[in-house]
């Protein structure tokens, strides 16, 4: 393999294909990249202070996390009389809390050793109790409205929204990936549509892997962009552009996964798919969001082992990816956010769980972020129908995000003003 | 020159080429012995044969297909039980009652499941495809989803509705779908009442269903209109008009006053020009051509032509659809090839048209997913975009890998080679491309192509495939032809219908 040529380069001069004009045969997002929103030049930035090298990652929890028990509230008594068996101690005690703010009386699951590292090293910001009015409790609902940034869930989603914002109408291939089956409504813009992929070697034509030596004719069938005597504007045009994007965004993540990561991360569905996106960002991918998710929050019964397994994953994955970007010299320029659709009830059930409820806490962690603990932690007495009421509104959180981590115009991207937090750092 | 006429297509232009635009445009594509018979018909009975499908038998729907009570709402007295066990803090019963309903929802899942892969069973094997075909542009026009009502009967019974006026009334379809339970929950309807109107239903059936967004109504309307859907309503599987939730107070809309019920606000905007244009546009864009911006304005002689034909029909949509399947326009050039095949299309058409076993409909439905078109899952109350909002870098990969699973049997989502096997009869292709040849072997590749592809393949793919077929060696037949069709169907032009 010739080193040092660019890579889409490379491909063109491997392909024995008539090309027949460069515009044609120009994939889309090099085409793009000189006019939309992420310059070649990716220390240059069209927006004043706000450097285009800026990194989202959004980790879902999906199944509604119990919030209580991921930041646990050890100062209230109503905790402990709510949750008799499914209570975690004060700190100090046999498999008590980790410390978090021995004057407010909040600790972290024991299990969030990662998380208590992160908060210790000042990587890690909290935002307590966030919900958004007339909550709603079912999964998909509340999800949805997550994704929207919209009461009623409707609509495209908040991430999709941003990055048609930021192209200035020319879509830009990459600009979200999603690991995982099926793409985040979040990240359905009207223009965009995320690259989604559960497993890198699966991101490429399943027909190579067939004996009969098809490869190369696949490859020029693909890679040839707008063939000759086909009109410019056309149905076809337009696939065969794709096509070629495809397999460009193919090689791309596979060489961008092929190196071996810079730390160990542990053994676990959540730590591989951060493994991977650490993997794209250290080979400079020009993506400004990617998505992690995993399942199994929803603990109405035997809620104890599940939960904390779930707790010990979160966190050491978290606390890997955020070294591995430590040790890239990315961390400055990547923001991981980390949300689930809705809390648990506070006061346990009768199968040892929680069923579901409203408010929790979210995560923020980077190098740029505020660390500590941020909003007020729902009062365990003033309850609504047995939920907490939340103290601060998701929608401040992604407006904190557009407006000071993503340099766009959150009221243009959620259609209202959320008044923006503290949440980063300058 | 484009020809923009609404006039029939000459008889001396009807061959096979023009019989496959019709069947893969009408329904879901055809094998070329269905082609054949097609193209003998002649177009004027091709089109009729396809209109008048209620000649043609069809496997027959019971409502007792799937099980109807998965969603029985409680009893009064099992609500009172329910109740009680709440006041009474009586956590052991709640916790029981709690399980009872996740068990529902877990039945309730997997039925939607198995109607998922009935419905698709039912495209993939039907005599009547234009039937299926406009079940599924009426699924896509007045958009409900599962994940929201989460009543899988409801969706299975929409869907039949779909289905009975698939070709029927427009007007009277919109009047049908104003008191179907899936639709009066999933916009809400089932909360709007007297003095607290919910908006959502009538916001949509102006924006959407009827009059499309920004045609001729202000808020006021909607509010108006919100109004007199109040108390449109269901009680477990049937429509209910319950009187006291409905507003009984005189309504404007569009300028029309009187004490308006839904039926009422209906037939005022069915009353309304935009409405026949409306849906001539959406029509245009699934069958002739979905390019962005289509129809254009060059065609506006040809689209306000099929407005004009549903007005004088009162919303009756055989004679418009028999005017676009006999146009000139429909058969030109500039629109074979021009459409992109949705993800139902491109499964249903790939086995109809070549043939394929049509493997585990569950890891059909699961492909579909994930190139954006899960069956009675559409994103949201606008349905699914279509066109060019279908392809991007991931649903690309997973179309060809559907192809290849089709095939071959090798599994989009693993490499696991005893997956499924089955064997694919490939003679009945194999007897096409040789009445295409003459028994030349180097016309085969182009045969093929001609064969599979809605577009004429340029001189450029027909010589990188002439190489490719050259180095299989010997004829297509077996294996060498479904090693030649997994790289026809990795074709960008593969996508197009």
């Amino acid at each position: 393999m010739e080193t040092n040529t660019p890579l889409t380069r490379r491909i063109f001069l491997q392909q024995g294909v008539t090309l027949a004009s460069l515009v044609a045969t120009i994939p889309w997002f090099l085409e793009n990249s000189a006019m939309g929103m992420l310059s070649a030049d990716r220390r240059v930035s069209s927006l004043a202070g706000v450097p285009e090298d800026r990194i989202l990652v959004v980790v879902q929890l999906g199944g509604g996390n119990d919030g209580l028990n991921t930041i646990i509230p050890y100062g209230s008594d109503d905790y402990y009389r709510q949750r008799p068996q499914l209570g975690i101690p004060a700190p100090g005690t046999n498999n008590g809390a980790l410390e978090l703010d021995s004057k407010i009386g909040i600790g972290m699951h024991p299990n969030l050793l990662g998380f208590k590292e992160l908060m210790d090293s000042g990587r890690l910001a909290i935002v307590q109790g966030v919900g958004y009015p007339n909550p709603n409790r079912s999964h998909f609902a509340s999800m949805d409205i997550w994704h929207t940034a919209k009461a009623q869930g409707r609509g495209n989603g908040w991430i999709g929204r941003y990055v048609d914002n930021a192209c200035n109408g020319s879509p830009q291939a990459d600009a979200e990936i999603a690991i995982g089956r099926t793409a985040p409504l979040a990240m359905f813009g009207d223009l965009h549509k995320p690259v989604s992929f559960e497993n890198a070697k699966l991101f490429q034509w399943t027909g190579k892997e067939l004996p009969s030596g098809l490869d190369s004719s696949y490859e020029a069938m693909n890679r040839a962009g707008a063939l000759e005597g086909v009109a410019p504007g056309s149905q076809a045009a337009f696939l065969m552009r794709t096509a070629l994007d495809a397999q460009l965004s193919s090689d791309r993540i596979r060489i961008a996964m092929d190196k071996t990561p810079l730390v160990a991360y542990p053994n676990s569905q959540l730590a591989t798919q951060m493994k991977s996106i650490g993997a794209m960002i250290r080979d400079q991918m020009k993506t400004r969001v990617y998505y992690a998710s995993i399942s199994g929050f929803d603990t109405h019964g035997g809620q104890a082992g599940a939960h904390g397994n779930l707790m010990r994953q979160v966190g050491d994955a978290l606390l890997a990816f955020q070294n591995d970007l430590k040790a890239q010299g990315n961390e400055s320029r990547v923001v991981t956010m980390v949300f689930s659709e809705f809390g648990r009830r506070v006061k346990q059930n009768a199968s040892g769980g929680t069923d579901h409820g409203t408010a929790a806490p979210m995560f923020l962690m980077g190098g740029g972020v505020q660390a500590g603990v941020h909003g007020t932690h729902p009062s365990l007495t003033d309850l609504d129908q047995g939920d907490l009421k939340f103290t601060s509104d998701f929608r401040c959180v992604y407006a904190t995000l557009l407006d000071q981590w993503m340099g766009a115009s959150s009221k243009k991207i959620l259609g209202v003003s959320y008044p923006n937090m503290k949440l980063l750092r300058g | 020159m484009t020809n923009y006429s609404t006039a029939p297509l000459a008889k001396s232009n009807w061959n096979a080429d023009a019989a496959r635009h019709l069947l893969t445009r009408a329904g879901f594509g055809g094998t070329p012995a269905q082609i054949d018979a097609l193209t003998a018909m002649g177009m004027d009975r091709a089109v009729d044969y396809l209109l008048n499908f209620d000649a043609t038998p069809a496997a027959a729907i019971n409502e007792s297909d799937f099980d109807k009570d998965v969603r029985k709402p409680l009893t009064t007295e099992a609500r009172s039980l329910v109740q009680q066990a709440r006041q009474a803090g009586n956590e052991a019963a709640l916790a029981q009652y709690q399980a009872l309903r996740n068990e529902q929802d877990g039945i309730d899942r997997k039925q939607m499941q198995e109607i998922q892969k009935w419905w698709l069973r039912r495209l993939i094997e039907t005599g009547r495809p234009l039937e299926e075909k406009m079940t599924l542009f009426w699924h896509g026009h007045f958009a409900t989803g599962y994940r929201t009502i989460e009543d899988s009967y409801h969706m299975f019974q929409q869907n039949q509705l779909f289905r009975s006026h698939a070709v029927g009334n427009f007007a009277d379809l919109v009047l049908r779908i104003l008191r179907n339970p899936a639709m009066l929950k999933y916009l809400d309807n089932d909360e709007s009442r007297k003095g607290r109107p919910n908006e959502n239903l009538a916001r949509e059936l102006m924006e959407l269903f009827v009059l499309g967004e920004g045609h001729g109504y202000t808020e006021d309307d909607i509010k108006e209109g919100a109004r007199a859907l109040t108390g449109f309503t269901f009680v477990d599987d049937e429509f209910q008009f319950a009187p006291n939730n409905h507003d009984g107070e005189s309504k404007t809309i569009l300028g029309q006053t009187g004490n308006w019920d839904g039926d009422d606000f209906a037939r005022i905007i069915l009353s309304r020009r935009e409405t026949s244009e409306f849906l001539c546009g959406k029509l245009y864009r699934f069958f002739v051509n979905d390019s962005p911006g289509m129809p254009d304005a060059k065609c506006k002689s040809f689209a306000s032509a099929l407005a004009a034909e549903l007005r004088k029909q009162q919303y009756e949509l055989k004679p418009v659809l028999r005017l676009v399947f006999r146009s000139q326009h429909f058969y030109d050039a500039a629109n074979r090839g021009s459409t992109i095949k949705s993800p139902t299309q491109l499964i249903v058409q790939t086995i109809r048209e070549l043939g394929t076993p049509p493997r585990e409909l569950a890891t059909l439905n699961a492909a579909g997913d994930l190139m954006g078109q899960s069956l009675f899952m559409p994103p949201n109350v606008k349905g699914w975009d279509g066109g060019q909002s279908w392809i991007n870098t991931s649903t690309y990969f997973v179309r060809q890998n559907l192809a290849v699973y089709l095939i071959t049997g090798l599994r989009p989502d693993a490499f696991d080679w005893d997956a499924d096997l089955a064997k694919w009869d490939t003679t009945p292709l194999e007897r096409a491309i040789a009445a295409r040849t003459n028994g030349d072997v180097s016309k085969e590749s182009d045969a093929l192509l001609d064969l599979v592809l809605a577009l004429d393949a340029t001189e450029v793919r027909r010589t990188q495939f002439r190489n490719s077929v050259k180095t299989l060696g010997g004829p297509l037949t077996q294996a060498r032809l479904v090693a030649a069709l997994c790289l026809v169907t990795a074709m960008p032009e593969y996508q197009l219908c």
